[in-house]
């Protein structure tokens, strides 16, 4: 079996399994309770924000603990509309961010918000440029993702930040869901104010996710109730969530350190591999995608059968984002990059961790060949 | 020394086969329930396992129950999802004093946007009197959030007879059964609930999951966008794993509730019996004809709650002197305010004990013992 949609889910590290069970048995107090199994439980849960905060190179205080991707960008995006709206009520994204992010935006539009959509070049990419002529007066946020979780291009991040260095009163957020462990994103240097993760992505458990809010940044809850999370997310939390994402986050890092390289090689090897065989397509540009992702077509084969014909031979891929892969709508991405619609319908996302490995990489193109062979034959 | 756990009410630990059940899942099933390959397919039929237990635990059909982070996101997308969806029909809602902060921190948000709230009293037992809920009624009330059983004093309101009063008129009808669910029979049909949410922490399941059942008919505006999941009520990858632990804690709490109602009765008589063996006096805040059998909330004249709670935790004894969310703040409890008045000895004087997995007879002799001991020496 070869699991190759870590953009889609990831299995969880045994150790993370391990520290979350632990903490379900043996520190399940709630974190509010004044008792002592209810000290420790704040206490593991104040060690995880620690943690996550050294990792994000950010402060424990700005750490928020979410159920989720999900509800971080609509946390950040939304709380930060309500809370900012005296200033302004334009907003800027990009066209090729995750639903929860541009369907958030979509609901601000409604409640008579004005979004600016800024378009991609043929890699996917945002320009600066666009950016820049964006901006208005009364902008208050601007939200542009890390990395696109669907051909895995890598968006001007530190540009746009630093592009924002001269407007103080525009918030920039950035979904960094599929980026993170992949990519380096200085969050400081970067002058990004809101930051979204998901642990599942990661290694770690669904369910869990995280906000970084910058010192000094308010958001208006989407929560209301028992006042955790610094009043900003009410709601018990799931400590042993929490302890279990910083415990992935930090194995992910580390992994990454010995990992990168070889992630590299094999998405080079796969890009160049599928470059020569004749009628593919490839939409992922090597120079401007996270190493994770390489997204190709194969003309004429719809990619529904093609993903079904190789979990045939125990290959697991996926179409676009697993969000969208149960409708037909083809990948909204490479509509945005210009890619026509039948080849955008045909494609199809291979997505890696560092736990795949170079021989898995060879035994999937091989699968892919001997697919393709079939699959036109009997098109023929 | 062998702690004993008696605030279960605040949160419980999970159950070993829930534990297990989690585990089976994250390391064998940790597709995402989106993507089409058979991971996907596996845990897409996980989820819809547990959507169909969960239904039936409450009469409800399966497309009636939608998954949440908690029992917080639950009450926060039944009041804000309903009064979005109703607001034409009118800007009024009923609830009471004694709600749990997720709900009351809601209406107090709602009626900063311009609803009007009205909090029915309680009487000293904790309960709401049926006259003044009718006095209540309007024709442009639009929602009715009233709690099922208590958190803090465990107090059950008249649930069915307020379904039955609302039979004919428009108003929805929410209830917050975070606390009743698992040790109460409810089903949605006899007592016409609209809605109902739910916390899977507080029934040996894991934190970080509940789920809110909706009534078909009733419109609830989403609050969370992004992903179609949970028929575009909920966008965000869904948490299957704890999904299937909830699913399994019902199954389990299902076939022991009779016991577990007994046994719990038990314990209360077993306390109150100690404590007046040793000729402590006490008064029963609440009522022991309609209460939840786990929940045992009483009034120690004379001492003060803080000093009891130091002391009994370090007797190894972990109670509680209201709810969780309101243990770390010092304001006293608005529930007991609801019942006494802000004068009330009560309010600095009440210790609620709550029983769960694991609680033994034994267990309960020495906690009242120890109790009777600790208000013998403060006293003095
Ligand atoms: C880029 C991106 N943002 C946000 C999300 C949503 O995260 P979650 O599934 O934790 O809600 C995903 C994945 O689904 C994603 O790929
Ligand atoms: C009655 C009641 N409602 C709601 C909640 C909130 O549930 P959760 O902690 O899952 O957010 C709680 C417990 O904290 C509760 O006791």
């Amino acid at each position: 079996m070869i699991y190759f949609d870590n953009s889609a889910t990831t299995k969880p590290y045994a150790e993370v399994l391990d520290s979350f069970f632990k903490i379900s048995n043996d520190f399940f107090g709630n974190p509010s309770s004044l008792h002592g199994l209810g000290s420790q439980s704040e206490k593991l849960l104040s060690q995880a924000r620690i943690q996550m905060a050294n990792l994000l190179n950010v402060k424990p205080g700005e750490i928020i603990f979410t159920s989720g991707g999900t509800e971080s960008n609509n946390f950040a995006i939304k709380g930060a509309a309500f809370m900012y709206k005296k200033r302004g009520n334009h907003l800027i994204t990009s066209s090729v961010e995750h639903p929860s992010v541009s369907k958030a935006m979509e609901q601000l539009e409604e409640l008579g918000f004005e979004v600016t959509y800024l378009p991609v070049d043929k890699n996917g990419k945002v320009q600066v440029e666009d950016v820049e002529r964006a901006i208005r007066k009364d902008t208050i946020l601007i939200s542009v993702m890390h990395v696109n979780n669907e051909v895995g291009t890598v968006q001007p991040i530190r540009e746009v930040g630093k592009l924002l260095e001269k407007y103080p009163n525009i918030l920039f957020h950035v979904d960094a869901v599929q980026g993170i462990g992949k990519m380096d994103l200085p969050l400081k240097d970067f002058g990004v104010d809101m930051c979204s993760i998901s642990a599942h992505k990661f290694h770690g458990l669904k369910g869990t996710g995280a906000l970084f809010v910058r010192e000094g940044v308010g958001l208006t809850p989407l929560l209301s109730g028992g006042e955790q999370e610094r009043n900003m997310r009410s709601g018990t939390e799931n400590v042993a969530g929490a302890v279990a994402m910083a415990k992935a986050l930090r194995m992910t890092m580390e992994k990454k350190e010995k990992g990168i390289e070889k992630m590299k090689n094999v998405q080079r090897g796969l890009i160049d591999d599928f470059g020569e065989m004749e009628g593919i397509i490839v939409h992922t540009q090597i120079e401007s995608a996270s190493p994770h992702i390489v997204n190709f077509s194969v003309p004429g084969i719809k990619s529904e059968v093609f993903i079904h014909a190789l979990e045939q031979e125990h290959i697991f891929v996926s179409t676009t984002s697993a969000c969208s892969s149960k409708k037909k709508s083809p990948s909204k991405t490479l509509l945005a990059m210009g890619v026509p619609e039948p080849i955008a319908d045909s494609s199809i996302r291979i997505s890696l961790s560092y736990e795949n490995t170079e021989e898995e990489a060879a035994a999937v193109l091989n699968a892919i060949k001997r697919v393709v062979n079939k699959l036109r034959k009997v098109m023929n | 020394m062998d702690r004993i756990y008696l605030d279960h009410a605040a949160t419980s630990p999970m159950h070993p086969k829930v534990a297990e059940k989690m585990l089976e899942i994250m390391n064998h099933h940790f597709g995402n329930p989106s993507s089409i390959h058979s991971f996907g397919r596996e845990a897409r039929h996980l989820l819809d396992q547990s959507r169909e237990v969960i239904a039936n635990s409450i009469g409800a059909k399966e497309s009636e129950i939608i998954f949440t982070s908690g029992g917080t996101e639950a009450d926060n997308m039944a009041l804000f999802g309903v009064v979005e969806s109703y607001q034409h029909q009118g800007k009024h809602i009923i609830t009471t004093l004694i709600e749990h902060h997720a709900v009351l921190h809601a209406c107090q948000k709602l009626e900063k946007m311009g609803f009007e709230i009205t909090y029915l009293p309680v009487d000293e037992t904790g309960r709401i009197k049926l006259t003044d809920f009718k006095a209540a009624i309007r024709e442009d009330t639009i929602l009715v959030s009233i709690m099922y059983g208590n958190n803090e004093v465990g107090t059950i309101q008249p649930i069915t007879e307020i379904g039955h009063i609302l039979k004919d008129h428009q108003a929805v009808f929410h209830t917050d059964a975070v606390q009743a669910y698992g040790i109460e029979h409810i089903n949605v049909n006899d007592s016409h609930i609209d809605l109902l949410s739910v916390s899977a922490h507080k029934i040996n399941g894991p934190k970080g999951t509940g789920f809110l059942f909706a009534r078909e008919n009733v419109k609830l505006a989403p609050r969370s966008f992004g992903g179609d999941q949970e028929r575009k009520r909920r966008a965000g990858t869904e948490n299957v794993s704890s999904i299937a632990g909830l699913s399994e804690a019902i199954l389990i709490s299902q076939k022991e509730r009779s016991d577990k109602r007994e046994k719990f009765k038990s314990y209360k008589e077993v306390m109150m019996n100690e404590l007046r063996e040793a000729s402590i006096e006490f008064l029963v805040n609440g009522s022991l004809d309609h209460s939840l059998p786990h929940v045992l909330n009483l009034s120690f004249p004379g001492i003060n709650v803080e000093a009891m709670l130091v002391n009994l935790d370090l007797a190894g004894i972990a109670v509680s002197s209201g709810s969780a969310c309101t243990a770390g703040s010092i304001e006293p409890s608005h529930v007991l305010v609801a019942m006494f008045g802000h004068g009330s000895e009560r309010l600095i004087n009440s210790i609620r004990f709550s029983f769960g997995l694991n609680t033994t007879n034994e267990q309960v002799v020495k906690a009242a013992q120890e109790t009777a001991r600790i208000v013998a020496r403060l006293i003095k």
